[in-house]
């Protein structure tokens, strides 16, 4: 199976506002869009329990005609908290990154 | 606002924000071209809440100046205004006269003696209290409903300006505006709509454009892009001739730091772009056409910044073979003896609530979760130490207390104790507050000019650029 990145020319994760992080996914085809676009690695619930988010709030948006899938959920702490790691999320695309799909 | 709109309309947007590095002759390009109005934002949220609780920039003065000598030296030499938002960085009142600082230095240092408005959009605690209390503040996902110890707790607390205010300022016959917290979108779609352009085209070109270069092919190659809004639509081109927008790169932007990229909440309305198609035409710009203006009560974003708790720092560099064979182990074990030297070092009712984290740079500081079974062992990891509680003084003495064992904790119980490597000396550092963004609400006004003010400064009365206004 491959991983997510390998049939992806390009994920981005990024702060939307202070409450919330947005992820960008864009597929390297069509083919590869509309093959794994809906896989279950990209469901809402696959989504929630990868990043601890209440499933109720997470946003899942394909854009077919760019080839993408935009997700986005609510921080569990605000940017800035005591424990922030990631300040503008940037880095939070990695491990999305890395599941598995197909 | 005007209706009687015949003809297109063109907005320089000279840069992502301002002091990001205006590009002199893409102004005069812009402006040859026919531009007449340049419009920009001067910071955001995204750097955190540290900037709108300080009411500092996050930009350096002399980057600001700079830029804002370029735009100014356009403006006097051709008479089309300035509109910036969110005045250094966060928009507060203390940022904008930061901002309004610059201006008036650079008018001095040029003997210009322009029309200058400043837009206020800083709100008293008690305001928002009162608003709250009469039920027009609502919460957005995924906050609840607002509580006075929640406004209480924000040291200052602005409402994002949506694009009448600037009308007005245009109206009345400002050269240079300097706003507080603005919608980025509002800055750009102000002079457009001013002139009686449709709504629709006019925000979806300034969200567009919000971050100038962003939108086109080469986001690096340049600074600033050209709108043409006109009755149907409007075009981008990026103001360098060896650049271009093109329809992925201009209907990407709608996805940039956006939970939806199709609708997009602003003041009195919700831009909706589902239908907008977007055209190559001649070889540089894109055309859009298709975006929709629905008109919604008209509310107002919050956003306050709180100052809470202070925290102290230490760093040391590890190469230490038993620490780099169990980095897990080696870090549960350590904060665990940090909390109890803490405890036994200050006194409980001394010490309130305090917090401590490490962070293993090179492991995994950036999400805190382990890493894989089997993952390769660095060549050598940083671990920071954070501390936090009520005051600084406390969250240094707690560093102060846990410094013998940062230093050498060892791994494995019984060696002789390792030295890390401290990179400093004092090895701690008092790092100040953390800020932290309190309101995630939207007011809901009758009158978009309840909450702000605009001031005036006339520098051809109150003297400054005097000998230009004389002449």
């Amino acid at each position: 199976m491959p991983k997510l990145k390998d049939v992806c020319r390009y994920i981005r994760s990024k702060q939307a506002g202070p409450f919330w992080i947005t992820f960008d996914i864009y597929f390297d085809s069509r083919e590869s869009f509309d093959r794994y676009h809906d896989d279950k690695a990209l469901s809402v619930e696959s989504f929630a329990k990868l990043y601890g988010a209440d499933p109720a709030l997470v946003k899942r948006i394909p854009v077919p005609q760019l080839e993408m899938i935009k997700i986005s959920y609510p921080r569990s702490t605000p940017q800035g908290g005591i424990i922030e790691r990631d300040m503008h999320a940037g880095q939070q695309y990695v491990r999305l990154s890395n599941v598995s799909v197909g | 606002m005007k209706t009687n709109f015949d003809s297109a309309i063109k907005v320089i947007v000279p840069c992502g924000s301002l002091g990001a590095g205006v590009v002199e002759e893409e102004i005069a390009y812009g402006l040859q071209l026919g531009a007449q109005a340049i419009a920009t934002d001067a910071g955001s949220t995204d750097s955190g809440a540290a900037y709108l609780a300080l009411g500092k920039s996050k930009n350096n003065r002399g980057a600001v100046k700079r830029d804002l000598t370029i735009l100014m030296k356009a403006q006097a030499a051709s008479g089309v205004p300035i509109i910036v938002g969110t005045a250094g960085q966060a928009g507060g009142d203390l940022n904008l006269a930061w901002t309004r600082d610059i201006v008036l230095e650079v008018a001095g240092e040029l003997n210009m003696a322009p029309k200058v408005a400043l837009i206020h959009c800083e709100q008293e605690r008690e305001t928002i209290k009162k608003l709250n209390a009469e039920g027009r503040i609502s919460p957005l996902a995924p906050s609840s409903v607002l509580d006075d110890a929640t406004v209480d707790s924000c040291v200052h607390i602005v409402a994002a300006l949506g694009v009448e205010p600037f009308v007005t300022a245009l109206e009345a016959g400002a050269d240079i505006i300097l706003a507080g917290r603005a919608t980025d979108t509002a800055v750009i779609a102000a002079f457009p709509i001013w002139k009686g352009a449709p709504w629709g085209p006019s925000w979806h070109a300034g969200k567009t454009a919000e971050c100038g270069l962003q939108c086109a092919a080469n986001p690096t190659a340049g600074s600033g892009v050209l709108l043409t809004i006109d009755q149907d639509g409007f075009e981008v081109e990026p103001l360098t001739t060896h650049n271009r927008c093109t329809p992925n790169s201009v209907s990407g932007h709608m996805l940039y730091e956006n939970s939806d990229p199709f609708r997009l909440t602003e003041p009195g309305g919700v831009l909706d772009v589902r239908n907008a198609e977007y055209k190559m035409v001649r070889e540089r710009a894109v055309r859009v056409t298709g975006s929709v203006w629905e008109p919604k009560p008209y509310t107002m974003k919050l956003e306050g910044a709180a100052a809470g708790l202070y925290q102290t720092i230490m760093l040391v560099g590890i190469q230490d073979p038993d620490v780099l064979a169990d980095i897990d182990g080696f870090h549960d074990r350590l904060l665990e003896a940090l909390y109890e030297r803490t405890r036994q070092c200050i006194p409980a009712e001394e010490l309130g609530e305090f917090h401590i984290s490490l962070r293993m740079y090179g492991w995994n500081a950036v999400t805190g979760l382990r890493p894989a079974p089997g993952t390769a062992t660095p060549p050598e990891v940083g671990m920071l130490f954070v501390s936090t509680a009520a005051t600084q003084e406390l969250a240094n003495a707690i560093a102060h207390a846990c410094n013998p064992y940062f230093f050498h904790y060892p791994s494995i119980m019984g060696k002789e104790l390792p030295s890390y490597g401290f990179a400093f000396s004092p090895a701690d550092i008092p790092r100040g507050q953390v800020y932290e963004f309190k309101l995630n609400h939207v007011v809901k006004m009758e009158d978009p000019f309840e909450l702000i003010s605009i001031e005036w400064l006339d520098l051809a009365e109150t003297g400054a650029g005097k000998e230009k206004s004389n002449a």
